[in-house]
Formats: C-alpha cells, structure tokens, sequence
C-alpha cells in the first residue's frame, strides 16, 4: 500500500476546496454542503467547518444516503438504508456533494436521484477529495482534491479520522504483492 | 433470513437491525417525496385470506414505497371459490412472476407450508391465532423510538391472549430484546401452559398497574370465540379495560397501545384511546416503515445466508 496524501495534504485540500466554493459561487449565502455516508458525510462536515472560518456564518453538512438509488442492488452484498439528514430545504439551493472518491459516477448518478426526490435544488455541484478516473457516466466534478490516475484494479482509500481513526489516502495495487 | 415467519427464533441482533433499518425508512416515509427505488422490478403479492385493513394496506404502501408493484388476491373473488387449493391457487400466482409473497390465513402454519412449496421469500401476515411477526417488528419499534430501548421495561399484554397472533408474536420479540412481559387476562382468555413461555401472569390488571412502563391492549376476538368466556362486554371491562381510572393510575411516563382494531368504550377507554400516550397511530405509521425493513432485506439484493 502506498501513501498518496498526508494528513496535512489533506487539510490543505480541504481548505481550498472551501475557498473554491465561496469563490464559485460568489458566497455561501445558497450554498448547502451534503456528504454521502460514509466517508463523504464527515467531509462535508469539514468543508463546513472551513467555509463556517472563512465567511464568519454558520454553515452545516447534510448526509445524503444514497443506498436505496444504487442500481447495483442486486448484485452487491446486502446493503443497509444510512442517515439522510438535509439542513434546510433544497429547493432553489445551491448543493454541493461531496464524496471521498470519485470513480464510475454511478454513487453520484444515485445521490442525483435521491436529490431530486427531495426537492429541486438550483443547481447541483460535486467535490470529492481523489478522482480515480474510470467514469463510466457522464459526470465530472467541481472541485478536486487531487486527480490521481489509476489502474482499474488499483483500490484508493481515503481515510478520514472521525472514521478511520487517521486522515490520509493510500493506493492498494489489488490482487497478490 | 429468507422468510419472516415467526419472531420465535429470531435472535436479538437480528432484530435490532430490523428496527434500525425500520428507523431509515420512517425517515423516507416524511420526505416530499416518500418513496425509493430500491425494490423496482420487483412485484409482491398479498394473499389474504381472512379480512385485513392495515396489515394488507400497510404491506401494500410498504411495497409501493420501495417502488415494487403488487399484486392482490382476495378470496371471495378469485378461483378459490371454484375449489382450486390453496397449494394451486399459489403456483398460479408464483407462476405469473411475483417475487415475494405475504399471507394471512385462519389456519396456523399456512406461511411454512407455502415457504415449502414456492421458491420465493414468504411473509408472514397472520397465521390463526399463532404468528403476525410484523405487528411485533412495529410495537418493538414504536416501544424503542418511546423510550430508547426495551431493555428492563416492563410490558403488561392484556386481554385475550389465547386467540392472539400479536400477543405469540410479541412475547418473543420483546424478551429477545430485553424487556419483562405480562400476561394479563382471565384464565379462560388465557393459553393453558403459559409458563412455556419466558414471562409472567396476572390475572387482574388492577395488580401490575403502578408498575409498568408498556400497556399493550388486545380486542376480544368475538370471530375465534373470545367472546363466549366472559358474560358481558362491561364485566370485561370492569376487570381488564384500560379505563380513565386507570389510565390516571398509570407511572406519567407509561404508554398505552393497541393492534387495532380497536372497540372503543371495551378494552379501551374512549378518551384513553386519544391521549398522547395512546401511541396506537404511531403503531400504524411504523407499520408501514417496518414492513418496509422486511421487505427489502428478503427482496433488496444479495440474500444473507
């Protein structure tokens, strides 16, 4: 397994992607952060945290649970129905999803079609912390932590501390070493 | 678990899931809109055999809810009254590509044998006076978002236990998941050996009143005979109806349910029934949650062993 970020790195990451968001957007006036359990949700919470320092306003995550869209049900193991919690009403709102790891788009093809069932927001933006490539939707993101190319048997973890109990994101080459 | 046929056996951990799982769907229930699209494709049949109201719609929305289709049979209109069996009467409908079927009959054990004939997951809806697990599934539930947990709580089921699925159901799943039981009721409305099961008896509901957290109200089930072992309707509820009196002698913090269908002014008082204690509707909107928690774990995906 090889390390690819840092816990550092990924505080720098973090920062930055809060500081695209206000510029992007002019503001956090709009703008709801919504993280998809299970890594995502305590990355929108620290990208909150983030905008809550640099706009001086008091900025809360949502978490999305998408697991009821996915449309590999059936043939991944038995998946369980997680929190959605939104802040406020989507309608006419900004979101932002944010999700550790950017891979087939399929997560984020799900998280649209539970957005949408819970109102219309005004417009949809993604974060996500790595993007491994290999998309096989037509989705991209807004904010990037790192762009990292990958081989597709490669596995990429992002580990964050509220779960994982240390931050940092480690590439595994799959099958035997 | 690839049916849900009794709570007898099914063991805590299990359980706890199940209501955890019941938990997220009630969050889906009060969405704009309150519906996933986890189960679509699929089609689940409800075969009722005796009358229903909630449990058969309760099953329905359930399914509906997770975007499966359903199917309904009813008896007095279908083939049945022609002589087709039972066993036939199921291939047909397994047959027209229904991926799980829910089953109320009068007689015990209808849902293990149609667990034998189809290759299908099968629910249990109400076997005679023997099973109706879902009802247990959403009191446990209801019990839990009340007080947190029903470890330690003591629940006193009163009336006619002896013609009740609810009370069988019950018993299990609420010892499974650590609470005392009560069985309240005159002897003849009670099983003859209740000691086989893990809980007490009373036969006045004056003696556990100060005591209990849970007071779950039965009907008198005229259809199985309940009505014929005590005189008269206010004689029953003279000795075991939840009355304002003994409402108000009830611990402030203690709630009052029922299975429905309820007969007011009977085993229930006409105020009682309304109180914000009363978590009787509560019951009936978690009904539609838990059956939502069932249905996909038998239907969502990868099957568990």
């Amino acid at each position: 397994m090889r390390q690819v970020m840092s816990a550092e790195d990924l505080g720098r990451v973090t920062s930055r992607i809060a500081h695209e968001i206000v510029e992007r957007n002019q503001g956090i006036e709009n703008v709801l952060i919504v993280g998809i359990p299970t890594r995502g949700k305590p990355f929108a919470d620290r990208i909150a945290a983030a905008l809550t320092e640099i706009e001086g306003a008091e900025v809360a995550a949502g978490s999305l649970d998408i697991g009821m869209y996915r449309d590999d049900l059936d043939t991944r193991p038995k998946t369980r129905i997680g929190p959605t919690e939104m802040p406020a009403n989507i309608d006419g709102r900004t979101v932002v999803i944010a999700d550790d790891v950017l891979f087939t788009g399929r997560t984020i093809r799900a998280a649209l079609d539970a957005l949408a069932d819970l109102g219309r927001p005004g417009a949809v933006q993604l974060a996500v912390v790595i993007d491994r490539g290999h998309r096989q939707l037509p989705i991209r993101a807004d904010f990037v932590g790192k762009n990292i190319p990958t081989a597709i048997s490669e596995r990429v973890s992002v580990r964050l501390d509220e779960i994982d109990g240390q931050d940092g994101v480690w590439i595994d080459h799959g099958g035997d070493e | 678990m690839n049916n849900l046929l009794t709570t007898e056996h099914l063991d805590r951990e299990v359980l706890e899931e199940l209501l955890d799982e019941s938990d997220g769907f009630a969050e889906v229930l009060t969405r704009p809109i309150p519906k996933v699209p986890a189960l679509r494709g699929k089609t689940v049949a409800t075969m009722f055999f005796e009358p229903s109201t909630r449990t058969r719609m309760s099953f329905e929305k359930a399914a509906k809810a997770l975007s499966a289709d359903t199917v309904t049979f009813s008896p007095g209109t279908s083939a049945l009254s022609k002589g087709e069996s039972l066993k036939d009467t199921a291939l047909t409908i397994r047959a027209m590509g229904v991926d799980l079927m829910v089953v109320r009959h009068k007689a015990t054990g209808v849902a293990w044998r149609l667990a034998e004939w189809l290759d299908i997951p099968i629910v249990n809806g109400g076997d005679g006076a023997h099973q109706h697990p879902t009802q247990a599934l959403l009191d446990c539930l209801t019990i839990r978002q009340h007080f947190g947990s029903l470890d330690g709580l003591k629940i006193a089921i009163v009336g006619d236990i002896k013609h009740s699925r609810v009370a069988r159901s019950d018993i299990f799943a609420m010892t499974t998941l650590g609470a005392q039981v009560v069985l309240v009721g005159p002897p003849t409305l009670l099983p003859i050996d209740p000691e086989v099961w893990p809980i007490s008896v009373a036969h006045s509901i004056d003696e556990v009143l100060d005591d209990i957290d849970v007071v779950y109200l039965l009907r008198v089930q005229t259809e199985r005979g309940g009505g014929s072992v005590f005189p008269s309707e206010s004689e029953y509820t003279r000795r075991f109806g939840m009355t304002s009196d003994r409402f108000a002698r009830l611990r402030p913090e203690a709630i009052v349910m029922h299975p429905g269908p309820m007969n007011r002014g009977v085993e229930i008082g006409y105020d009682v029934a309304d109180d914000d204690r009363a978590l009787i509707l509560q019951q009936v909107s978690n009904g539609v949650a838990t059956r939502m928690a069932v249905l996909f774990r038998l239907l969502g995906g990868d099957h568990d062993a």
